[in-house]
């Protein structure tokens, strides 16, 4: 199908971009990379009345290392951040989560603030954001505010985020020399929508190594990204031998039920989610036991 | 800020001035307005890859971009690629393979395939098969694709100028 009719403007500066948001309100969408916005629009999803496209406001563009934080602008597209010698070093997670988005031209257009901003449960950046700590970095004509990712989620496609507001970036802590990063995704085919996904970051050094403050977070789960808390406190202090991702594997299930209980989606019931989640801390968890290698091997391979 | 818009870009190499509707996707635009076929137009949400253009010279979904995003920058289709390097090398070699039968999802295999080759020269068949996993075939069963896009990869390797040069 065709697109209805839309007014469009490209604003050269956020300047602009604010002013012509708080204008028109929730008549207006932004555009990002479209790879969403574009597709529901053709498939008349929705109706906004003006798009406001941001590809021109060069401050949303790049990613910087400043000091101990890994910045990542709003419009860095995926495959730049999929390809960044920067992003390999200071947060490998993203790299090895990148690969899985869509495909190479989608990566190629959709970007980072996007897919932060649009909150799809499915989505990898923002498991990614939640797994990192990362501070999502939000502006409007009445100037910036900062958000934990943890505080960011608050339901399906909604998040904090103000009528007025724009995502300009998001701010990670870099990986320090001490931390894991693991990332494991199931979906039929490479580049479709995840049926469930966990991003990983924890300290451990190894094989008979205690690991210590260990971030799981899930994605395709439920309604937002979620951490998998009760899973993380069993795996406190513990060394990630065959008995202890077992038993994770039995806490990540048992956490999993009630309120908690996985979103089927068409072809997975709760139950093979819920399956399925204990199956990827299996797998992440089980790298954690070849230490600092297997977060740098599994970067060089989703780098190709 | 009206529903038509003025854009100036270059499309295979030529400088263009067109008016376009805001609405209009870069693929209708190309097809409907400039009467360049070769890029096709399939599911119109991004899912197929039929539509596969180059913007700026990397490839994109011409159905999830406006034409009117393409003002000032450069579009390339398969008709302004076919005369020289990775694009004839995997023309002539689909061609032999038999890595197309009818065709409709042919023009978009071969802009993916050619970033591939341009990106990626140390590719493995593994990961040519999942370069182009947003590329619909429903002919061939994709092994003669990937065939195809692999061979041109050794000869690639062969002759580290291309094989055409």
């Amino acid at each position: 199908m065709k697109a209805p009719a839309f007014e469009y403007v490209r604003p050269g500066s956020l300047g602009e971009a604010f002013a012509l948001l708080a204008e028109y309100g929730d008549e207006a969408r932004l555009l990002a990379g479209g790879q969403t916005l574009l597709a529901t629009l053709n498939m008349r999803l929705s109706e906004p009345a003006m798009l406001i496209d941001i590809n021109d406001i060069a401050e949303l563009h790049g990613i910087q290392l400043q000091g101990n934080v890994l910045r990542i602008n709003a419009m860095a597209r995926h495959s730049q951040i999929e390809h960044s010698p920067l992003v390999a070093q200071h947060a490998p997670l993203l790299t090895m989560a990148a690969s899985h988005i869509g495909h190479r031209a989608i990566r190629n257009r959709g970007t980072w603030g996007g897919s932060i901003a649009y909150a799809d449960p499915a989505g990898e950046w923002p498991a990614c954001a939640l797994a990192l700590d990362a501070e999502i970095i939000v502006g409007s004509a009445a100037g910036e505010r900062r958000i934990p990712a943890a505080d960011f989620y608050v339901d399906l496609y909604t998040t904090t985020l103000a009528a007025d507001e724009i995502v300009l970036a998001c701010e990670l802590p870099v990986r320090t020399p001490d931390r894991f990063h693991g990332f494991e995704e199931l979906s039929r085919r490479h580049g479709d929508y995840a049926i469930v996904g966990l991003a990983c970051n924890a300290r451990c050094g190894g094989q008979n190594m205690p690991i210590r403050d260990a971030r799981l977070a899930l994605l395709g789960v439920c309604a937002t990204p979620v951490r998998a808390r009760r899973a993380e406190a069993f795996l406190e202090g513990k060394a990630p031998t065959e008995d202890v991702i077992s038993e994770a594997a039995a806490v990540l299930q048992a956490e999993l039920d009630g309120e908690r209980a996985p979103l089927a989606d068409l072809t997975n019931s709760p139950a093979t989610k819920r399956h399925l989640a204990a199956v990827l801390l299996r797998r992440v968890v089980g790298g954690m036991a070849d230490g600092m290698a297997s977060a740098t091997q599994n970067t060089a391979g989703a780098a190709h | 800020m009206s529903g038509t818009h003025t854009i100036h870009l270059t499309v295979n190499g030529e400088f263009r001035r067109c008016e376009v509707d805001a609405r209009q996707h870069l693929v209708d635009f190309l097809r409907d307005d400039l009467e360049l076929k070769g890029s096709h137009l399939g599911c119109e949400h991004g899912v197929c890859g039929a539509c596969t253009v180059r913007l700026d010279g990397e490839i994109v979904r011409g159905c999830l971009v406006l034409a009117v995003q393409a003002d000032g920058k450069t579009v390339e289709t398969i008709e302004g690629l076919t005369e020289s390097g990775a694009m004839r090398d995997l023309q002539e070699i689909f061609l032999r393979r038999n890595a197309l039968q009818c065709g409709f999802c042919t023009s978009g295999m071969l802009m993916a395939a050619a970033e591939l080759i341009e990106t990626q020269p140390d590719a493995t068949r593994e990961e040519v098969r999942l370069w182009i996993s947003g590329n619909f075939c429903r002919c061939t069963g994709y092994h003669a694709i990937v065939d195809a896009i692999c061979e041109v990869l050794r000869a690639q390797k062969l002759a580290p100028k291309g094989v055409s040069a």
